[in-house]
């Protein structure tokens, strides 16, 4: 069964008709040709895949494209401005943290939306007091809040470095 | 040029602090834990490359990746996302027997699913012009001989319609008997054979290392000694997982016969699918600039390779996509065999070792006899006069096993440095002491001469830093809220082969910029950077006026990466080009023509190769955790220092032994493949079952390398940094482990069970 629908991808405006089969990871990799999204699993276990749907970072091997009808998706080609790069992508630059790069994108998204949680007071398994209104992103919490993205390469010490120093400027 | 890096002879000023800022040896990334005993960090010493080569770019020179603002955007093409005109995708299909034979094959309900274009099965599939190699022999016949096999291919116009259509097709098998029981009371064990280079070349071992060796006289030698260790260790099946899935797209038709491939080199791969496939030399051009990782896990892109060149003569006029699912990953892109392996040591009243023996068994598949140098570290770390090493493989219905990062290394140091640190404990000795008094001064079965061999300044470099006069000699003396802390130690080799056959092109233009070009590969560790930054400093130029081009089989053919034997191979190669350029412009009288200069020169042979003994070096030192309670392990702290020869860049170098310190830690805490014994297949086949490390699980790592150059090895002085981070690390966990609960665990991975 094929059905139509309405993304708004990094900015832009996009129709498109697909399969109801079709995840929102094919539909912007093999339909739109967004690739900066990974596919390392299709299975929502490396978040290779991660993108921010409707300000929220989701796998997005696991939503069907049909239900993101309508919805604001952004990905790691979204957060530059052209070659003007995203403060945490300058970061993952700066302290080299990836090698192959495969997971890079989805770390990346990662990283934005899980800054923008923290800013918002949500609490991670780490964190001490529940209740707190203010998150300290110390080491051991950037890494929890980034262990739903797995790298491979083995870029974690470097990529907690980047977004620690993204935290204080 | 004259520098602190070109002596021999490292001082302490001459070791870099590689990290970034906040790596210091007193972070705590691990919560409540505290550092234990560690010395104040250092401050970050200057990168100490030759002043003028690093601030041109060349060797040394601390250089960001070239791709990665490319990287960070999604921007980097990866083999699946190169953009083809209406392609069709690609959905193998896998056998689910271990043994036997294809009977029937039903395709009537999948040919008649909208959108499938075709099924490929062994009864349709092309002709190979040769299939000697199980790489490429696919579809030639009804025989399954592994679990997970290509039995077949659906073909569609969409990934949905194709991975549907899949489960509609019918085979019917006649299955045999499986086995899949290594043990060492197997009657059927064989003596490994012409397993070099895969079977391609006449060595006993994968790298064409004996089997066996032997000096001395070991059981007398045993006898002697005054203390003993006899330990038996075991190491499971790992899978390398790289995130990207292995992946090809094909384009054939009259004019072109392309396919981008994930791979670890191109021309190997090139030159097998064109003999494969009885094309003329070149007419298959094979790209493959950004890989997503690899680790030794495509280097056998000739196999998805194959099939979907297969996949494009079957749908004429189509371009064909195939990426393998995360599952089917595990069984069709290899492994790292299971080891059984036994070690002796024999020592005299002072701790001087006077006999070693190491035997492995391991498990190789039926379809492919590979064997890998278990064995080999335990040739060559320690002196003792009576000496002994054995290979011995079980040939199983499995998928076929293959080089993992640090193949051969990776287990048997785990099982030697572990023995070792058994023989300290028995004799009451600082287990650094032990090996610091069994430092060889030459080979010790070829007596060769090593070209350089730092190991005793990684130990005492490594030492002072990580704090290790602090630690508790007894075991089980160190708790904190529950937790038994330890400290363990242990020392890491790897040998820096070159492989033969690259070649490489240079040209310089009249307006003196200069071009570069050789079919080497970047499978994420830096090769882009520091192969131009090669380049830079043979040329002489500053490296912004170097053009890089690799990643294609139509430029002058390269050896594949792998083994740590990529840098040597093509940097030498690439210098020898700059040199044959800079004759060219000699004899031009120094003048530039319009036309500009090139040259295209292969790897020069050097009869030092065959002189020396080559090899990386490192001490690792580890601290871990284990709740009293609940067996629970924790690493906090990981610590390295590492003798890599000059270093080229210590941006991605650092990077590289950071990957491969991470890959220790999570192949000594989490990995193992479970096979079913009954049925021959994997059974943990995804991220969900097959644990590898997450970022949590990673606490502080700290690599140092002590930046000397080895006087022989290229004209780099570079060592090989891909595989020497991961070697000793497990050992040194475990280590760890027992000082810190008096368990010793000589069974990976260290699961909570084994302290209970
Ligand atoms: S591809 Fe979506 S989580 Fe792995
Ligand atoms: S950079 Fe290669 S997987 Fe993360």
């Amino acid at each position: 069964m094929e059905q139509k629908i309405t993304l708004r991808v990094d900015g832009k405006e996009r129709t498109l008709t697909v399969d109801t089969r079709t995840t929102l990871l094919d539909a912007l990799r093999e339909r739109l040709g967004v690739t900066s999204a990974k596919k390392g699993c299709d299975h929502g276990q490396c978040g290779a895949c991660t993108v921010m749907l409707d300000g929220r970072r989701v796998t997005s091997c696991l939503v069907l494209a049909v239900a993101g009808d309508g919805a604001e998706v952004v990905t790691a080609a979204g957060l530059a401005d052209g070659d003007d790069l995203h403060p945490v992508q300058k970061s993952f630059v700066a302290e080299d943290a990836f090698q192959c790069g495969y997971c890079t994108p989805g770390q990346i998204v990662s990283a934005v939306a899980m800054l923008r949680e923290a800013k918002e007071g949500w609490p991670s398994v780490v964190s001490d007091d529940l209740d707190a209104d203010r998150v300290v992103l110390d080491r051991a919490e950037i890494a929890e809040r980034m262990s739903g993205n797995l790298c491979r390469c083995a870029a974690y010490v470097n990529i907690v470095t980047a977004i620690e120093k993204v935290t204080r400027p | 040029m004259t520098s602190p890096n070109e002596t021999n002879e490292p001082s302490r000023r001459a070791v870099l602090k590689a990290g970034v800022a906040g790596l210091g040896a007193t972070m705590v990334p691990f919560g409540a834990f505290e550092a234990l005993g560690a010395e104040p960090a250092q401050a970050a010493g200057p990168v100490t490359a030759p002043p003028a080569a690093a601030s041109r770019g060349g060797i040394g020179a601390a250089l960001k990746r070239v791709e990665g603002p490319l990287k960070v955007r999604g921007a980097a093409t990866y083999a699946f996302e190169w953009p083809v005109e209406k392609p069709a995708y690609l959905y193998p299909l896998l056998s689910t027997i271990a043994s036997g034979r294809v009977t029937s094959v039903d395709t009537r309900a999948a040919l008649a699913e909208p959108g499938v274009l075709g099924v490929l099965t062994h009864l349709n599939a092309p002709r190979l012009a040769w299939a000697d190699e199980p790489e490429v022999a696919l579809l030639q016949s009804d025989r399954v001989a592994y679990h997970g096999q290509i039995v077949g291919a659906v073909i569609a116009d969409g990934i949905e319609t194709a991975r549907y259509a899949a489960g509609l097709v019918k085979l019917e098998y006649a299955a045999e008997p499986v086995d899949v029981d290594l043990r060492t009371d197997r009657d059927d064990l064989r003596k490994p054979q012409h397993a070099q280079g895969f079977g391609q070349l006449p060595g006993d071992l994968m790298n064409g290392a004996p089997a066996d060796t032997s000096a001395g006289d070991f059981a007398a030698g045993l006898a002697s000694a005054v203390h003993r260790v006899d330990a038996t260790y075991t190491t499971p099946v790992q899978h390398h997982n790289p995130m990207e899935p292995h992946a090809a797209v094909a384009t054939w038709t009259d004019d072109e016969i392309t396919l981008y491939c994930g791979s670890q080199g191109v021309s190997t791969p090139q030159e097998l699918l064109t003999r494969a496939f009885g094309l003329e030399a070149g007419r298959l051009r094979l790209i493959s600039p950004y890989v997503g990782g690899a680790f030794g896990s495509k280097d056998f892109s000739a196999l998805w390779g194959t099939l979907a060149l297969m996949g494009a003569r079957l749908v004429p006029g189509r371009p064909v996509k195939l990426s393998f699912t995360r599952q089917q990953m595990f069984t069709l892109v290899g492994h790292r065999p299971a080891a059984i392996q036994r070690v002796r040591l024999g020592a005299d009243a002072r701790g001087r070792l006077v006999a070693i023996s190491h035997d492995a068994v391991q498990e190789t598949a039926k379809a492919k006899q590979y064997a890998e140098q278990t064995v080999q570290a335990s040739r060559s770390m320690y002196a003792a006069p009576n000496r002994r090493t054995s290979t011995r493989i079980a040939l199983l219905d499995v998928p076929i096993p293959t080089i993992m990062r640090g193949p051969g290394e990776a287990t048997g140091m785990f099982a030697l440095e572990s023995a070792m640190d058994e023989l300290a404990e028995k004799m009451g000795l600082d287990p650094i002491e032990l090996r610091l008094l069994n430092e060889p001064q030459t080979h010790p079965e070829t007596g060769q001469p090593f070209s350089s061999r730092h190991l005793k300044q990684c130990f005492e470099e490594g030492a002072r830093r990580f704090g290790w006069k602090n630690r508790a000699r007894k075991p089980r003396t160190r708790r904190k809220d529950g937790w038994l802390i330890g400290t363990g130690v242990a020392a890491a080799t790897y040998p820096s082969p070159r492989l033969p056959g690259s070649t490489a092109f240079a040209r310089v233009d009249r307006d003196g910029r200069y071009t570069v070009r050789i079919a080497a590969a970047d499978i994420g560790t830096g090769t882009w950077t520091t192969l131009a930054q090669i380049a830079a400093e043979a040329l002489g130029v500053p490296q912004n006026r170097v053009t890089l081009q690799i990643g294609d089989s139509s430029y002058p053919r390269a050896s594949s990466g792998g083994f740590s034997s990529g840098m040597n191979s093509w940097g030498t190669t690439v210098y020898e080009a700059a040199r044959a350029l800079h004759a060219a412009v000699d004899e031009h009288g120094g003048k530039v023509p319009p036309e500009g200069i090139e040259v295209t020169v292969g790897m020069p042979d050097d009869p030092r190769l065959r002189q020396y003994e080559f090899g990386s070096y490192g001490a690792q030192f580890a601290e871990v955790r284990v709740h009293e309670d609940t067996g629970e392990i924790r690493v906090p702290r990981l610590l390295g220092v590492f003798d890599v020869g000059r270093v080229i860049n210590p941006v991605t170098a650092r990077s590289q032994l950071l990957g491969g310190m991470t890959w220790g830690l999570s192949m000594t805490l989490h990995e193992e493949t479970a096979l079913d014994h009954r049925y021959g297949h994997f059974v943990n086949n995804d991220f969900g079952g097959y644990h590898i490390a997450a970022n949590a699980d990673v606490g502080s790592i700290e690599v140092h390398f002590l930046d000397v150059r080895d006087p022989h090895i290229n004209p780099m002085g570079s060592k090989g940094a891909g595989e020497i981070g991961i070697i000793g690390t497990a050992a040194a966990i475990a280590n760890g482990a027992y000082n810190a609960t008096g368990v010793r665990v000589r069974d990976l991975p260290l699961t909570l069970d084994k302290f209970l």
